[in-house]
């Protein structure tokens, strides 16, 4: 078991180092640069510039030189954000998009889990043709609509609650953001359930379990959905690792100062420091939730061993 | 996008598609959408030779007017309109009566009167051919005729004083031709790359896979974001640039089409008869892999029409006075409070159309889907 999880972190580590320098170099050769501003400024003042932060050396030189910084954990300082590290700029904002990315994960995998059963249970029924629509819905509707409507509908016509903004994280603050996060991956989740619900709740070992005359609650819970939570938790790597790295665009409509908004700003701004950190927490987390995903697989699977 | 040309060379191609529309007429969702979709389409795009206002019209008297069955301008208010028109010519307003589409005015002031006065009633958007039909004795007082300009806002003014229909029809034509074409820009990527890929083989295959998953890796965002740097802001470009994303998906299920399709014997005929690599994948592999595809580009359109709007809801879109849906939903956004309607009709258009067009895609994959018949 300790083993796997060495190698597959290992094996983890080329493909990292591939997105860091496909990344390296897209930026680089994007035109502008993070000084170049609307009045340009004298060439002198841009040449001290690039001295102080190494622009003027060649490319593959500075590619080195921050390859071997990121080893050591050192991310740079910001281009745009004077006077402020990538490090410290992480530090301020990435625990606001943890916590909405939490909240909002929770209710769409209990959600969308719970509802995906109930709807397979009652297949063809009132409640699954509901769930199957909000399904679709949730789906199509992206939460840039669901965002502002929701700020629309609850703060501006019913004035139930802020439009906006983290306050002091009540949930008051927190609520409409969670919710525009999760409403999407939730309707996912429910898709996903009740499809592999309904193949296990046919497959042939739940038949048996049944003229075995065990209850019916624990046929399903015990042993038609350790089935079909496979697909569900094979989705769930790319949904934590989207949903904890934070929304640009729910961050931005909510006001809420996460990291998500890095992901734009810092690539318009050719903040190239903060974009490249950008990418390296995103396909961290992809990484490690990939993993922990694989060894959940051994605990629901009793046909995958990793010994 | 629905009518998917039969291989009309061979009699059972023709029987399967039949059978497909057959299935996809019974399915009573996706026929609904297919009518929802056509009225959208159709209103998008006939719909601003109907409309009496262009997309970049600025109504300066009806900025953010909320929407309304009736024409404007009320007529409780087109006094004060004119009192305002005529304040700069130190002119007021002594009577004024507007019947129907006309409107007879007198109006005084200590000196002189100017005929050409008229014009400062015109340059408002509520008066149009305004004469003088009578002037006093010494000029200071004159009597104007005109017409009342009746203007029709069914979803009311953007915060620039421009109809947001036709807007949201130029933005509806916008939404839909960058669907169409990226989608087709990643189908042509994604066909050739997926197809070559997996025919070659071997070390070149095991090397064009390699890049498509480190491009796969690479944070969505970050990658949407570095094209449209790359290409600038410009309309033309920005379908070709989100093609340029959604293709890895494209040649991942060509290629595993192309993997099966190999083996069978008459690829194996075709290079025995010694066609070359390049024209067995042109004529044997890809028109065979073309029903996957077509399934795959169904489910794929309103995908790249929700990118599209994320991108210009992010403001690296399409450009004024240009729009598309989600600049509207974008600018809605923005002006929430004090103009709820700019945000609910875009978003109204945008989601009925995307809702019709997932069921389309659905319907259209059960129909076609082989394993279900």
């Amino acid at each position: 078991m300790f083993r796997f999880i060495l190698i597959r972190l290992a094996s983890a580590i080329p493909t990292l180092f591939a997105v860091i320098t496909v990344s390296f170099f897209l930026i680089r050769f994007a035109p502008g640069g993070p000084f170049n501003m609307e009045r340009p400024l004298p060439p002198q003042i841009m040449e001290n510039i690039n001295r102080v932060y190494h622009l003027d050396d060649p490319l593959w030189r500075q590619y080195l030189t921050y390859i071997q910084n990121i080893v050591r954990g050192d991310f740079g300082p910001s281009y745009v954000y004077r006077d402020f590290s990538i490090a410290q700029l992480m530090m301020q904002s990435l625990p606001y998009s943890l916590e909405l990315g939490s909240w909002a994960l929770l209710i769409a995998v209990v959600g969308g889990v719970g509802l995906g059963v109930v709807a397979a249970l009652h297949q063809n029924s009132v409640i699954d043709v509901v769930v199957m629509g909000f399904g679709n819905i949730g789906i199509t509707i992206p939460n840039f609509v669901v965002g502002p409507i929701l700020a629309l509908v609850f703060s501006v016509f019913l004035r139930w609650l802020p439009g906006g903004g983290w306050g002091d994280g009540s949930p008051r603050f927190l609520l409409l953001p969670i919710i525009a996060l999760a409403l999407p991956e939730l309707a996912v989740f429910a898709r996903l359930t009740r499809g592999s619900m309904l193949e296990a709740l046919h497959a042939d070992h739940i038949r048996t379990v049944r003229a075995y005359g065990l209850p019916p609650h624990v046929v399903v819970v015990v042993h038609a959905m350790r089935a079909a939570m496979l697909p569900v938790v094979t989705y769930l790597a790319p949904a934590t690792a989207q949903l904890l790295t934070g929304s640009a665009v729910v961050e931005s409509i909510f006001g809420i100062p996460g990291v998500g908004r890095y992901f734009v700003q810092g690539a318009l701004n050719r903040d190239y420091t903060l974009v490249m950190a950008t990418v390296v927490l995103v396909s961290l987390f992809i990484i490690v939730f990939n993993l922990i995903v694989d060894l959940v697989y051994a605990l629901l699977d009793p046909r995958v061993r990793y010994d | 996008m629905t009518d998917v040309a039969a291989p009309a060379k061979n009699t059972r191609g023709r029987s399967l598609t039949g059978l497909a529309m057959l299935r996809l007429r019974r399915n009573k969702a996706a026929m609904a959408s297919l009518v929802i979709f056509t009225i959208m389409v159709v209103t998008c795009v006939a719909g601003p030779w109907v409309m009496p206002h262009r997309y970049d019209q600025a109504f300066q008297s009806y900025v953010q007017t909320p929407p309304s069955l009736s024409p404007y301008p009320r007529e409780s208010t087109l006094r004060d309109v004119m009192a305002t028109a005529l304040d700069r010519a130190h002119v007021s307003v002594q009577t004024f009566n507007a019947a129907g589409s006309t409107f007879t005015a007198t109006l005084t002031s200590d000196r002189p009167i100017d005929p050409r006065v008229t014009r400062y009633v015109d340059r408002a958007n509520e008066f149009g051919s305004t004469q003088v039909t009578a002037t006093g004795a010494d000029a200071h007082t004159i009597t104007v005729a005109g017409r009342i300009k009746r203007e029709y806002f069914l979803m009311g003014t953007d915060a620039n004083g421009r109809d947001l229909f036709s807007r949201i029809m130029l933005g509806g034509q916008v939404s839909l031709l960058v669907g169409l074409l990226a989608s087709l820009v990643s189908l042509f990527i994604g066909v050739i790359y997926g197809a070559t890929s997996g025919f070659i083989g071997g070390r070149v295959d095991n090397v064009m896979m390699r890049l498509v998953e480190i491009l796969y890796s690479l944070p969505f965002m970050f990658l949407v974001i570095m094209l449209v740097v790359f290409f600038g802001r410009n309309f033309v470009l920005i379908f070709v640039a989100i093609g340029a994303i959604e293709w890895l998906d494209m040649a991942r299920i060509v290629r595993g089409q192309t993997l099966s399709l190999k083996r069978r014997e008459f690829v194996h005929a075709a290079q025995a008869m010694g066609l070359s690599d390049g024209a067995v994948i042109r004529r044997h592999i890809i028109p065979n892999t073309i029903g996957q595809v077509v399934i795959f580009i169904t489910i794929r359109v309103p995908r790249v029409i929700l990118l599209e709007s994320f991108l210009s809801f992010l403001g690296l879109g399409v450009q004024e006075p240009l729009t598309s849906w989600g600049v509207l939903i974008a600018e809605g956004t923005n002006f929430m409070e004090a103009a709820p309607w700019m945000l609910i009709f875009p978003a109204l258009f945008f989601v009925v159309t995307l809702l019709s067009l997932n069921f389309i895609g659905d319907g259209l994959r059960d129909a076609l889907d082989p394993r279900d018949r």
